[in-house]
């Protein structure tokens, strides 16, 4: 049977970048899926599902990242992970918020 | 980043005389301040600071390690310690096995991407099945500091 594969760039919004929170929400929802995940920035290529991995992407505001999905869920996996990513930003402020203490 | 950059050797503890988790990030906190890393009377509201937030959702990853933190305007710019626990401590970790290496890293409110930086340095190496188990195997500030210090030269360790 041929893989299913999909793939889109998202883009880091909140304002703290993608810290052990937000990192973790991703692994999360990631592991809601069947199909495998990998995160790309341009220097290195991480499995989305795991959130020691995710932290070493260290991906500030503004950062895009590459996410791709092998298996039979992953459109539905990269688009959850797209919404939450872009459209709920980690339900995070976005730059020029007000921060506060995490 | 390297550890060297944001790491106190100063403060470095090869055993941690506790094993309870609130305490032993304690003994971290002190340990920084006592080197001078905190500022002046900072060091009970980031003990509490750093207790909430692991409250709120555990730092202990898997595989042994906790790296407990938080931003605090008390700090210029992200330093951090390691503990080891010979016993292990009970960090509601993710895997829920106890935690045997702790890094407590406190970085500045006002510059996330730092923070981030030093968060990569950490996991990069974290993820190294061989820098866990020497860590773990530290039994001095000597050990620990030289084992930091090689991870910086050394990629894959």
């Amino acid at each position: 049977m041929e893989k299913v594969t999909c793939e889109a760039e998202v883009e880091i919004k909140n304002a703290e970048g993608l810290h052990m929170r937000p990192a973790m929400q991703f692994v999360d929802m990631a592991n809601r899926f069947e199909c495998d995940i990998t995160v790309s920035n341009d220097k290195s290529s991480v499995d989305g599902k795991s959130i020691m991995q995710m932290s070493m992407l260290a991906a500030t505001c503004g950062t895009k990242l590459k996410v791709k999905a092998e298996g039979i869920d992953s459109r539905e996996a990269v688009d959850a992970l797209r919404v939450l990513v872009e459209e709920k930003h980690f339900d995070e402020p976005l730059p020029g918020a007000k921060t506060k203490n995490i | 980043m390297k550890l060297a950059e944001f790491v106190c050797f100063e403060a470095l503890i090869p055993e941690l005389k506790s094993n309870d988790r609130d305490d032993a990030i304690a003994e971290l906190v002190l340990a920084l301040d006592k080197a001078g890393k905190l500022g002046r009377g900072n060091r009970e509201d980031i003990t509490k600071a750093i207790i909430k937030r692991e409250r709120e959702a555990s730092t202990g990853m898997g595989k042994g390690v906790a790296v407990p933190h938080v931003k605090h305007p008390a700090v210029k710019n992200v330093v951090a310690t390691v503990g080891q626990s010979s016993t292990g401590i009970d960090f509601s970790a993710l895997d829920k096995q106890p935690v045997y290496s702790v890094i407590l890293l406190i970085s500045p409110v006002d510059n996330p991407d730092k923070h981030l930086q030093a968060m990569e340095s950490i996991f990069r190496h974290l993820q190294q099945e061989k820098f866990r188990k020497f860590l773990r195997q530290s039994q001095t500030v000597e050990q620990i500091k030289d084992l930091l210090v090689e991870a910086d030269e050394n990629p894959s360790l």
